[in-house]
């Protein structure tokens, strides 16, 4: 009988289920990390092929930064009532007042520093031991480095110089009490693999990946901001609207659009062929504050 | 559109980061804004240092060198690649190993002034004892040497002893370099008496991941238990395919337990198949109610691996702290884990010569053969004929961090004279 071929997104797919199940087989509270963009989207997508027709052996966890797109929003709430799997919402907002933090200020004010906050009390609040995220090695340089499972300590730093060695498929979670372990089971991915895997199992988003007319404010970068009540704005600001989509789904602060008139995923698979310049550079504000801003934020416990 | 996942390894200063940095450039795989912050950095020179594409850590950027393994992807119309750049640094060898566990072939950087060297030497036997056959010789900082055929050619019959002597497959040697972009992507005019494949065109028509046609295995990761209205009785239980093939139908048995029984429907993706394979992730539903928990393996009847006690192993020891023979530890095997502990260190392993020497203790980086004795029966097969069933980590029960990689060498079941006992879960 001849071997059976499977292409690279089939063997992606049993990479990440195999990851998924060990989460479950290793761990006895971890939580999935859902802020209703595609890459977790996916992620729920393979916790199904994983875990059905079982439940999922954790809930999902949304850390709110209440800048989020209202379109997102909806579709957490859709997706989590579909799949009949448990919810957890934790804000930002709550954490600022209980905590006294500062609010960012700026013009575009991002509070994508003080997810980590919220992030360490919803671990804290629930126990949980395994955070499944949905990032990527290719999105950062970063990010490249880490490990599939990532071991934090108690204050969910990570520390690039004492990751543990990962061999073969063998992931070892064995923590402290207090340490957590942030798991990456879709690392080996591409952008264009999660949009080549959307299209397969034809996974639904939500309306903002896709082309449509948008107010936005025109950055001085020449970067497009949607509009929102958010945003502090001058007298001068150009603002404009356009046919835009969204690459990738942060806060509607650090978020910026790509004019796009993509109607269909195949169109966004067309748009990310041609596309020049990274999903990361393309998209978000906050990464490109120094050589090492995401390295720097990793260790200092975001996701 | 198929796979293959390749490592870059030779000493530091080689110039692997390069290497890795000039393929990306090259084949138009770097995006315009990682370009203009590399451009950002550039050397006083005005050249762009595409290390910097590779080495994303703040301390490696300080220091020039690469620390930890990073992982890169790029497509070309002919194939999807995964690159691991392992750091070239002694000190880093474990990490090296982390690179190599899952390379489907090597790239073996030699700096053409220095021609082959301990590091050269080391790197290459680590990937072969790993397991990996397709071996690329790339000559590089060509450049340097004036683009001389006697420099290359010696090095080619230096390596080819070298493989030779270890009974490896003959590496593809090429002539290049790096930094000046010869023969990486594109042939180069600096090298006309060079009539062989660019890097790139070797890497898009060597053979790339395929399964080795071993015995099947399956070991089981979580059981599937809905017990809903509708699915009372349901019991799944759910893991990858090791190895091999699985069918409907097929008698097997559950092991260490020993018992018998025929697998009554297989399910991917939610759906019920008549056979899948490795690498799919399943479900498997067995016909009799027997006692199956993480950990087991369910094998075809007669193709069973070792049930075994004890074996022995080759162990890339990775911690700090040395290992002395009467340690304690736990053996990860996949899915299972169980307390073990390593009565003797045979031998300890030159990873020059590969001269096998006596050794009290084993020491970061070493290669040590070693028994192992483990509370609870695996079932294992060799490195050799199984990477996936023959491989396992050793981690330290108090810090929980991984301290070896260890490749099972023999498992002899004479060693084992208790009677099986029956299956007793140690969740992990």
């Amino acid at each position: 009988m001849s071997t059976p071929h499977f292409d690279y997104l089939d063997r992606l797919e049993a990479e990440a289920i195999h990851i998924l199940r060990e989460v479950a087989g290793q761990f006895e509270r971890p939580a999935l990390l859902f802020s209703g963009g595609k890459d977790s989207i996916v992620l729920t997508r393979l916790a199904e092929k994983a875990f059905r027709p079982g439940r999922f052996p954790f809930p999902l966890v949304h850390v709110d930064t209440g800048h989020n797109f209202p379109e997102v929003l909806d579709y957490r709430d859709e997706l989590a009532a579909r799949l009949g799997e448990k919810l957890i919402v934790r804000s930002v907002e709550e954490t600022i007042k209980r905590q006294r933090l500062r609010e960012p200020g700026g013009k575009y004010p991002s509070r994508n520093p003080l997810q980590t906050y919220t992030l360490l009390e919803v671990i804290e609040e629930f126990e949980f031991d395994a955070c499944i995220g949905g990032a990527r090695r290719d999105e950062e340089k970063a990010r490249a480095k880490e490990r599939i499972f990532s071991v934090r300590d108690e204050f969910g730093q990570w520390d690039p110089k004492r990751q543990r060695p990962e061999l073969w498929n063998v992931y070892n979670g064995r923590i402290q009490k207090g340490e957590n372990v942030r798991v990456f089971p879709i690392s080996n991915w591409t952008e264009l693999d999660v949009w080549r895997y959307i299209q397969r199992e034809n996974i639904q988003l939500p309306d903002i990946y896709f082309g449509h007319e948008r107010t936005c404010v025109v950055l001085p970068s020449g970067q497009l901001l949607g509009l929102s009540e958010h945003l502090q704005l001058d007298d001068d600001d150009e603002i404009v609207t356009r046919q835009v989509r969204f690459r990738t789904v942060g806060d509607s602060t650090c978020t910026a659009a790509v004019e796009s008139d993509a109607s269909t995923v195949e169109d966004i698979i067309q748009d990310l062929l041609l596309a020049k310049v990274s999903e990361r550079g393309a998209t978000r504000l906050d990464d490109n504050i120094s050589e090492a801003g995401m390295e720097d934020r990793k260790r200092n416990g975001y996701f | 559109m198929d796979l293959l996942r390749f490592i870059t390894c030779g000493s530091v200063d080689d110039g692997k980061s390069t290497l890795i940095g000039r393929l990306l450039y090259d084949s138009e795989s770097v995006s315009l804004d990682v370009l203009a912050a590399l451009e950002k950095r550039q050397a006083s020179n005005g050249t762009v240092d595409l290390a910097l594409l590779t080495d994303g850590l703040r301390a490696e950027r300080e220091q020039g060198i690469t620390i930890d393994v990073a992982y890169k992807y790029f497509t070309t119309p002919r194939r999807k690649f995964i690159i691991t750049d392992a750091p070239g640094h002694v000190q880093y060898t474990r990490n090296m190993v982390t690179g190599a566990s899952n390379a489907d072939l090597a790239i073996v950087l030699v700096d053409a002034r220095q021609g082959v060297i301990e590091q050269t030497r080391r790197h290459t036997l680590i990937a072969a004892l790993l397991g990996i056959r397709h071996f690329v010789l790339a000559v590089n900082k060509m450049d340097l040497v004036g683009y001389d055929e006697a420099v290359f050619a010696k090095i080619a019959t230096d390596y080819a002893e070298l493989t030779n002597h270890f009974n490896l497959p003959a590496a593809v040697a090429i002539p290049l370099s790096a930094l000046q972009g010869d023969n990486v992507v594109t042939h180069s005019t600096h090298l006309p008496w060079y009539t062989g494949p660019s890097l790139l065109e070797h890497l898009e028509s060597v053979p790339g991941t395929l399964e080795r046609s071993a015995e099947p295995r399956f070991q089981v990761q979580y059981v599937i238990r809905p017990q809903t209205a509708e699915l009372p009785d349901y019991r799944g239980y759910a893991g990858q395919i090791q190895s091999g093939e699985y069918r409907r139908g097929d008698r097997v048995l559950v092991l260490p337990s020993g018992l018998e029984s025929e697998i009554e429907a297989l399910e991917v993706s939610q759906q019920e198949v008549e056979a899948a394979a490795a690498p799919q992730a399943v479900v498997i539903r067995l016909r009799d109610d027997v006692d199956v928990s993480r950990g087991d393996s369910i094998v075809p009847l007669g193709q069973q691996p070792t049930i075994t006690r004890e074996l022995e192993a080759t162990l890339c020891w990775m911690s700090e702290q040395p290992l002395w023979p009467g340690r304690k530890l736990l053996v990860q095997h996949h899915s299972t884990l169980v307390k073990a502990a390593i009565p003797a260190i045979l031998y300890k392993v030159n990873v020059q010569t590969f001269a096998k020497a006596a050794a009290e203790s084993a020491q970061l980086n070493d290669i040590v053969r070693v028994r192992i004795k483990t509370a609870l029966p695996l079932a294992v097969d060799t490195y050799q004929e199984n990477r996936v069933s023959g491989s396992f980590i050793l981690v330290d029960e108090l810090s929980g961090d991984t301290v070896a990689a260890g490749l099972v060498e023999a498992a002899n079941s004479e060693y084992f004279t208790a009677p099986v006992a029956p299956p007793v879960a140690f969740s992990i």
